[in-house]
């Protein structure tokens, strides 16, 4: 049985300014949106954060952008978030920008006992510069490091009281994987349901990675909502 | 002739298409290369790839099937095909890194002739990221190229060596711009096929590098 918390806040309120943080979602898809709602009223400050993206101006880690609670965001892709681009151009805010399967393949390593890795995305790029390559099979990769956080906060569409998770459609994304590389693994669900009523084979995210469970409603904001003919 | 910027971008992605054979896994990039769903033929089977997590990316949703929690890589709602899958993000650049994607389609600032692709930044405009981009150059089968043949002012995106950050390096195989359609090859870029419109010279005027011409090249192919 996991730890259950309130709200939001309580479930990060223990989150010390200076901490490492590893956020899911891709867009404003499968992001835990009271945690970090919770972290804008926790005020924790001069926070790492590690995510594929950095939300919108209103919404998602562009909350604790435009709040300055992140030195340094360490992500893909950006461009949906003009404070973003404001605070780095001023320098106000450090970023690392990394190629999206490096990202999944760094956080990955880091929760899966792997220190570092050669891949080819990057070479002869800015991104390889200043670090090792190697070459294999006649061609030439790039090493990359395992990345690691004091706190994973993820969003599950189901949880089990044992911290068994099971995602929906792409709201999976890089939740998985951020699971398993916090220290403190944190998942916010729409709905948790008593252990033993979810199928043990269909389970995406093992409860051994889960430290707490918060169950909240989200809103499921769409950022470009397409209509067939519109 | 004058064109509009959607004459122009409708006649490549039409002729992108015809990249895209049946059986195929597709990865379409964001902007105009996912317009090309849009023209896909329809006795072709066909599974596209988005890297934020699906296989089998269906048409856009009517008003009541929209799902918050089914986009594409561009961020806009979709559709699951019969036969779709999910996954997580490390298995999706697996699959692409891995070579079990056959092609990917992609825009581009300037592909140089040796095939250097930059699409992801201009020093001092924009931060936003490269996103799959680096990747996906390095993991698909085919890698091919769409975009205009000249930029705004005129000049060629086609050039001898990329001035903006590159993407990756020696990573194009195919070019497809409005005015034609070249390979990068070991003895550098060959004109395949001309759009309707245009001359060898044309295309000669509009290239940066030295071309070799095919020995079947076609003239007003598209």
């Amino acid at each position: 049985m996991k730890k259950h918390y309130m709200n939001g806040y309580d479930a990060v309120s223990e989150i010390a300014d200076g901490s490492t943080l590893m956020v899911g979602g891709f867009g404003l898809v499968g992001i835990p949106e009271q945690m970090i709602l919770g972290l804008v009223e926790s005020g924790a400050k001069n926070l790492t954060i590690i995510s594929n993206n950095c939300g919108v101006d209103d919404w998602g880690l562009g909350l604790l952008l435009k709040n300055h609670q992140i030195k340094k965001m360490i992500g893909s892709y950006v461009g949906e978030n003009k404070e973003f681009e404001r605070q780095v151009l001023s320098g106000e805010l450090e970023v690392e920008l990394i190629p999206q399967g490096t990202l999944a393949e760094r956080i990955r390593a880091g929760g899966a006992g792997i220190p570092a890795f050669y891949t080819p995305a990057g070479v002869g790029t800015k991104v390889a510069e200043g670090k090792e390559t190697r070459v294999f099979h006649g061609k030439e990769y790039v090493l990359e490091h395992a990345l690691y956080a004091d706190y994973s906060l993820i969003r599950a569409c189901l949880a089990d009281e044992a911290g068994n998770l099971i995602y929906n459609k792409t709201a999976r994304n890089f939740n998985p994987m951020i699971a398993a590389a916090g220290k403190i693994t944190l998942a916010e669900v729409e709905n948790i349901v008593a252990t033993g009523n979810l199928n043990a084979d269909q389970i995406h995210t093992p409860g051994i990675y889960v430290q707490g469970l918060l169950e909240a409603k989200q809103e499921k904001r769409i950022e470009r909502k397409t209509i067939r003919n519109g | 002739m004058r064109q509009t910027k959607s004459n122009v971008r409708e006649r490549i992605a039409r002729r992108a298409e015809q990249e895209i054979k049946s059986g195929y896994y597709v990865n379409l990039g964001i902007g105009i290369p996912t317009l090309i769903a849009n023209y896909i033929s329809e006795d072709k089977e066909i599974v596209l790839q988005s890297e934020n997590g699906l296989l089998g990316i269906g048409e856009y949703p009517e008003e009541n099937e929209v799902d918050p929690d089914l986009i594409n890589a561009g961020k806009e709602t979709v559709t699951e095909i019969q036969g779709a899958s999910y996954f997580d993000s490390a298995e999706s650049f697996g699959m692409i890194r891995g070579g079990h994607v056959d092609l990917a389609i992609l825009g581009g600032m300037e592909v140089s002739e040796e095939g250097d692709l930059a699409n992801w930044m201009i020093p001092g405009k924009m931060i936003k990221g490269m996103g799959g981009a680096m990747d996906l150059v390095h993991g698909a089968k085919k890698i091919t190229v769409i975009m205009d043949h000249v930029n705004k002012d005129g000049a060629p995106k086609i050039v001898k060596n990329c001035s903006l950050p590159l993407t990756g390096k020696s990573v194009v195989n195919r070019i497809i711009t409005d005015r034609a359609v070249l390979d990068v090859t070991d003895n550098g870029l060959v004109v395949q096929e001309i759009a309707s419109g245009y001359t060898l010279d044309d295309i000669r005027n509009s290239t940066e590098p030295v071309i070799h011409v095919s020995s079947t090249v076609q003239y007003d192919a598209y």
